[in-house]
């Protein structure tokens, strides 16, 4: 799993290549925060566009971001998820908290 | 019964992708689609990491079990922890519960293996272990 970022608009643009899962979960959760606390941003886009594999963990993931990113009045956009990420998203309900777009422009535009 | 196979594991966070890896291997025999392989991968990555988490409360040095079935177009999973076990099954199975939730559980595991496959049935003995088992149609099989 390997984990790129970069800042665009006030926006945190998260890129996930692999597997999210509990044993991945960790470090995106570190990486994450590490930028969202001291960088510029206040929104957050999850580019799911390489990311092969995602289970309830990812899930945990989301929603732990989405409370720090909503507290500070921001928005939270889940961009590029294949078919089988875009199951379990809708399973868990996230979808009521975040929007998802089909590719980064669109999700900036969200933003 | 048409095939069978059984791993131990330890519970370390490392092999809930092997166990996925394992289960796709395993499944593949039946020629499942994307969607039915992508199912069954979630849904042992679930258990597998239940097993992990609750079972055994995030020690490594414990071992998990998965045995595998196969009969005719029908495929099921058992995953096994003999760690301390669920108090209360009906409450761990509701959507959103979670006994985990200052380390970001979603509580949507058991919801998971639920929803993506036909068959699910959970055992388990205070103290002694839990044991999950589920199973699925591979529809599109060619066989």
């Amino acid at each position: 799993m390997q984990i790129e970022y970069n800042h665009q608009k006030k926006c945190l643009i998260v890129t996930i290549e692999g597997e999210l899962d509990h044993h991945t979960a960790a470090a995106v959760r570190e990486t994450i925060d590490k930028e969202l606390f001291s960088g510029p941003a206040k929104n957050l886009i999850f580019d799911f566009g390489h990311l092969t594999f995602m289970d309830s963990s990812g899930i945990g993931v989301i929603i732990g971001r989405y409370k720090t990113v909503s507290a500070q009045g921001g928005k939270v956009v889940i961009a590029c998820a294949n078919q089988s990420v875009e199951r379990i998203l809708h399973l868990s309900g996230i979808l009521k908290l975040t929007k998802v777009a089909r590719t980064r422009g669109l999700a900036l535009e969200m933003i | 019964m048409d095939n069978q196979m059984e791993i131990k594991f330890l519970s370390k966070s490392e092999n809930e992708s092997f166990a996925r890896i394992v289960a796709c291997a395993f499944v593949s025999q039946l020629d499942p689609t994307t969607e039915e392989m992508a199912d069954i991968k979630t849904a042992v990555s679930e258990a597998v990491t239940n097993a992990i988490i609750h079972g055994y409360e995030g020690r490594p040095d414990c071992m998990v079990t998965m045995r595998a079935e196969m009969e005719g177009d029908y495929v099921s999973f058992l995953i096994h922890d003999s760690g301390k076990g669920i108090e209360n099954i009906e409450r761990a199975m509701e959507p959103l519960f979670t006994t985990c939730a200052e380390e970001e559980r979603s509580g949507m595991g058991f919801t998971v293996m639920e929803s993506f496959m036909d068959d699910l049935e959970v055992e388990s003995t205070l103290g002694a272990g839990t044991t999950v088992k589920m199973g699925k149609r591979i529809l599109h099989t060619k066989r």
